[in-house]
């Protein structure tokens, strides 16, 4: 801290131009899935370190801060829907290479009033400026409609959001924003990255990881019918068989 | 009370899932059907994927079907030379059920086969049990007179080789009948998550012509098996099976057969028949409406 706040004084002579710096944080590093997990809410907070240690003034414009939660990203298939002979079937596709299976973001104000298109494009900021490659070559209109449906199917499930105004920024210098992750995220390795945003411009970015996995006994469930999946179905079928034959007993002694 | 399941990846409400399984048992005891055709939409409504919820009701079908298949013991009402034929058909269909799965997943249409099987199956079994029980409620108040049926099996049935005495069924059919059979609901174990009694006991009574004292029993010893290996091959293949999931649904389905089954010694058959008809084509209803009308989610998106 100290020596972030050294650098930020050296700043301006080191660079011979005044420019912020940011210091941030995550309050969680490891989220661990138990089975009364129910989905965890995590707190990005942190410093702006501004060129003489003070933070801006009447006259001067203050920076923004927006924050970006990722999930891993994933290989997907996005099918649609459409009436053949009556009946709804999943009739074209579009196949992804990678996408992000969450993600998050949280602004000081809103982000289309902080940068423009390129420079959102450029950093991910926003549902409708994520990089989504898809593998298979189809016209720019399919793909914005399957890329629309995507994100639509997703944010509605609550995996994709975006979060205007929630990061609060307190005199100027300390920021904080609260975004939930929830319950149907998949486990892997999440992203928590710090944009400083000034006349439309991203003057600091930083990127912490953070761990979502599954621990205890749900791990133990997971791994195991991952790799013994021949003892797990064997324990599935008699615990089953267990129950059904237990009941019958205990009920026949009543 | 929210609990996390492993498989599935999200939290549900455990209450919520053990009060569907002691429904789905309710109805499975006081019916004789293991209620997969139940459980398994029930779940998807509930927001577990498909795969999952099939899965894990053909292993919560297991643990149904056993205390039903140990009363049947007792009684001598299962024949377990016809069963064991079943069994072998069950498991080859499992197997070809399996790959069905997979290369339906892979084209995307399992969701759209699964709607229309249920649809079909439902529709027409439902259907004929509706015939069936509305008959046999005018014959028991007496605005008809009884029709007597003749036992018999289906000329094609006849027409196949290699004829076997089946002496508890009392019959002398080819095993190539009920193999066949057995191999068709152990497919559809597999594709939908049901047992298949459904399927199994009216075709056992009008195609293979076996007599009502063992059909049940028979049918009931064909399911737990098939699901048994239904769940083995889902477990090694899809790797869907929730074991979190199958135990609340086991907790509900085994208390609700038993309480089924009390109330199902005091009610009328016909009328219990009826009833589950009128169940069954309410779930056929609900499936064709999701199929015909423009569903919710145009885009649907899988891992790949």
């Amino acid at each position: 801290m100290r020596r972030a706040g050294a650098l930020a004084l050296l700043a301006p002579l080191l660079m011979g131009q005044a420019k912020p710096e940011l210091v941030p944080d995550v309050s969680q590093r490891d989220i661990e899935i138990a089975y009364s997990f129910t989905g965890a809410e995590l707190l990005l907070f942190g410093a702006i370190l501004y060129p003489g240690g003070r933070a801006p003034g009447e006259g001067e414009r203050p920076a923004d801060i927006v924050v970006v939660i990722k999930g891993p990203t994933e290989s997907v298939v996005v099918r649609e829907k459409s009436k053949v002979a009556g009946i709804w079937v999943n009739a074209a596709q579009m196949h992804y290479r990678s996408a992000p299976s969450f993600y998050a973001m949280a602004s000081s104000r809103p982000i289309r009033q902080l940068v423009d298109e390129r420079t959102r494009a450029i950093y991910e900021l926003g549902l409708d400026s994520l990089q989504l490659s898809p593998a298979s070559g189809a016209t720019p209109q399919i793909q914005q409609r399957f890329d629309s449906g995507l994100v639509d199917l997703k944010r509605r499930n609550g995996l994709f959001y975006e979060a205007p105004g929630a990061v609060e920024i307190t005199g100027g210098v300390l920021y904080r924003a609260r975004l939930t992750i929830p319950a149907r995220v998949p486990v892997g390795r999440f992203t928590a990255e710090t944009f400083l945003i000034r006349d439309g411009r991203v003057l600091a970015a930083a990127v912490r990881p953070i761990e979502i996995r599954k621990s205890g006994f749900e791990r133990f469930v997971a791994t195991s019918a991952d790799r013994n999946a021949v003892a797990y179905g064997l324990v599935a079928v008699g615990v089953s068989f267990l129950f059904g034959w237990g009941a019958g007993a205990l009920w026949r002694r009543f | 009370m929210d609990l996390y399941l492993p498989i599935a990846n999200l939290s549900v409400n455990a209450l919520v899932i053990v009060a569907l399984g002691l429904g789905v048992g309710l109805l499975s005891g006081m019916f004789g059907v293991g209620g997969g055709f139940l459980t398994t939409p029930l779940l998807i409504f509930y927001g577990i994927p498909p795969t999952v919820a099939a899965a894990s009701a053909a292993s919560q079908v297991t643990g149904a079907s056993v205390s039903g298949v140990f009363a049947h013991f007792r009684r001598k009402g299962v024949d377990v030379q016809m069963g064991a034929v079943l069994v072998a058909g069950g498991i080859l269909g499992s197997l070809l059920g399996g790959w069905l799965f997979k290369l339906l997943q892979a084209s995307g249409q399992i969701d759209v086969v699964i709607g229309v099987l249920y649809v079909v199956l439902l529709g027409s079994i439902g259907g004929l049990m509706a015939k069936e029980s509305v008959g046999a409620i005018r014959v028991s108040r007496g605005a008809r007179p009884p029709r007597a049926r003749k036992r018999r099996h289906h000329p094609l049935v006849a027409s196949l080789p290699f004829r076997w005495r089946f002496y508890a069924s009392g019959l002398y059919i080819s095993p190539l009948a009920p193999l066949l059979l057995g191999v068709f609901t152990g497919v559809l174990t597999m594709l939908l998550g049901v047992g298949g009694g459904f399927i199994l006991v009216p075709a056992m009574l009008y195609i293979l012509g076996m007599g009502t004292q063992t059909v049940v029993g028979t049918s009931l010893f064909q399911t737990l098996f098939t699901t048994a290996v239904a769940t083995m091959v889902h477990a090694t293949t899809t790797k869907a099976v929730d074991i979190v999931l199958a135990i609340l649904l086991l907790l509900g389905s085994v208390v609700g057969a038993q309480l089924g089954a009390r109330f199902a010694a005091k009610a009328k058959p016909e009328y219990l028949r009826l009833l589950l008809a009128v169940i069954v084509l309410l779930v056929a209803a609900r499936m064709l409406a999701g199929l015909a009308w423009r569903p919710d989610e145009i885009y649907s998106v899988t891992a790949a």
